[in-house]
């Protein structure tokens, strides 16, 4: 069977080589990523939801969001876990797209190199940062907190 | 092999317009998580830096902008679900058109309460 390209993708062949090939010479890295952007999808369409019913719906909405909210938030292990593993998901699934969305959309090799460097080093940047945040976070910071701790 | 696409220009029904509306609400999604995880970092600089900038987001311009996310997130979500339906359900292919219309009664029935209550939090200030 002859290979017919896919639209706008001429080169897209290339990018698959690398380590771990199968029988074809191709990885399977193309299939593990689309079956991750489907079992994270379902995740975060949970995580994503419930994060925006109770920061957005529930008490007085985007009106009662400040610093004591989110202390008040994240005394709770849920929220730290349901937040690190929202950030984490979120960047992956979001840099995942991003990714494929290069691959269809820049034709030269160079544009698709440096527009990968700028996406991976913003989302490496971003799940550090937050995952510092979500671990580092001092309630106390407040001088007028109610949180036991502070007292 | 011609360097610019040629002819390739597919004028498909509505699962070409689905197709489209969710690469355009994910990029849309993917930059405001960047500006977000940023805004939240500020908790680690003070209260009164982080309190600042969250209170841009309660403006009425901010809070209407917030409408828009909130419709797109709902969107890609079901859409997404959908997208894994006609994937992995044996007869989710078959049943797309009914998929598409169920992605749009849950959005509808989502989004509007989500929209009556977001926009009194914004415009009522309670």
């Amino acid at each position: 069977m002859s290979e017919i390209a896919a639209p706008r993708s001429s080169t897209r062949s290339r990018s698959l080589k690398g380590g771990g090939r199968n029988r074809s010479g191709q990885t399977n890295f193309e299939l593990y990523s689309w079956l991750f952007m489907r079992l994270s999808g379902l995740a975060l369409v949970v995580l994503v939801l419930g994060h925006l019913f109770v920061n957005l719906m529930l008490g007085g909405g985007i009106t009662a969001l400040d610093f004591a909210f989110v202390a008040g938030k994240w005394a709770n292990p849920l929220w730290q876990v349901w937040d690190l593993l929202m950030l984490w998901l979120a960047m992956l699934h979001g840099t995942n797209g991003m990714r494929t969305i290069i691959n269809d959309y820049a034709e030269k090799d160079q544009t698709r190199f440096w527009l990968k460097s700028l996406l991976i080093t913003a989302s490496i940047v971003i799940v550090v940062l937050g995952t510092l945040v979500i671990f580092t976070f001092d309630p106390c910071l407040d001088p007028s907190s109610t949180l036991s701790v502070c007292k | 092999m011609p360097s610019k696409p040629v002819g390739t220009l597919y004028r498909g029904h509505e699962g070409m317009w689905s197709w489209v509306a969710h690469r355009i609400t994910g990029v849309g999604i993917f930059f405001f998580l960047l500006v977000h995880v940023l805004d939240t970092a500020l908790v680690r600089v003070s209260p009164e830096a982080y309190n600042e900038v969250i209170g841009t987001y309660k403006n009425p311009i901010v809070g209407l902008m917030e409408v828009g996310l909130v419709g797109a997130i709902l969107f890609h979500a079901f859409n997404g679900i959908r997208l894994i339906l006609v994937d992995f359900w044996a007869k989710g292919p078959r049943n797309q058109r009914k998929l598409m219309i169920g992605v749009g009664v849950v959005w509808i029935v989502l989004f509007v309460p989500f929209v009556i209550r977001h926009l009194m939090h914004v415009f009522g200030g309670e």
